[in-house]
């Protein structure tokens, strides 16, 4: 992507490292902080918190890297999560709460259970999901700011 | 109610940010260790009950703003988990009392008011 693809809307480019759950959250938490203070409701701020917490956790927990962009239009709040990684072969089953490919390690830290994406999809108002396998992974989550 | 009275009447230990237990109000709760779960169906100024101990927790009670963490079973945070508590002022209290008995008592003790 040249510079110039970038819309004036782009609040910030997060870089995550897959298997670095030591940090997990701090990306949420950062993309948290930059939405307070702008008139943005606490409801909305925490929609994204979820958003970004399951996209973060799910980048770490399964892909190679990744990054997370954050975008503030004057109607909505979006987020991106793009990375580098095995892909998702069939995006429905991935989608279906309880449905989780996570192994004992993810599962002992309470994650893996295959709520994460169908949390993002309860959260967003528009959501979208893109996947080439072997590849990565697209994400799009939209959350309106007029409800 | 607010979270001093609250540790005091259930005789939880306090292990980090005592200086908002008095500010802080426990507005319910919420009992589960699935952190999505956790993620999704909390809300704010709620207290948390778990058997996790490590970090992430921290920044699952930050990002939804909840009140505090309770750990349960005589289970003992994690030295990383009470360093980022701290940083991020997430009060986290522990108890041997199991999980059950917990939320039975706070779930008591708030609908009383």
């Amino acid at each position: 992507m040249s510079d110039e693809d970038f819309p004036e809307s782009l609040e910030g480019i997060y870089r995550i490292q897959g298997r670095d759950f030591v940090d997990a959250g701090i990306i949420s938490s950062e993309v948290k902080k930059s939405l307070q203070g702008k008139g943005i409701p606490e409801s909305i701020i925490r929609r994204i918190a979820v958003i970004t917490f399951e996209a973060e956790i799910n980048i770490i927990s399964y892909a190679e890297q990744g990054t997370i962009q954050l975008f503030i239009e004057p109607d909505a709040i979006i987020i991106e999560a793009n990375d580098i990684g095995p892909g998702i072969e069939d995006i429905d089953l991935a989608l279906q709460e309880g449905y989780s490919t996570a192994d004992d390690s993810i599962r002992e830290l309470g994650f893996g259970a295959g709520m994460g994406l169908s949390n993002i999809k309860k959260f967003s108002d528009i959501f979208e999901l893109t996947s080439d396998v072997g590849q990565g992974t697209r994400l799009k989550s939209i959350v309106k700011l007029n409800g | 109610m607010n979270l001093e009275t609250l540790i005091e009447t259930l005789g939880l230990k306090c292990k980090c940010c005592w200086e908002k237990l008095k500010t802080t109000e426990v507005r319910g709760g919420y009992a589960g260790d699935l952190l999505s779960d956790v993620m999704a169906n909390s809300s704010a100024g709620e207290i948390w009950i778990t058997r996790q101990v490590h970090q992430n927790i921290v920044a699952v009670a930050s990002l939804k703003d909840l009140a505090g963490i309770v750990i349960v079973q005589g289970a003992s945070p994690e030295k990383d988990t009470i360093e980022r508590a701290s940083k991020e002022g997430v009060p986290i209290m522990v108890t041997d009392m199991a999980k059950f008995e917990v939320v039975g008592k706070v779930y008591r003790l708030l609908s009383e008011g």
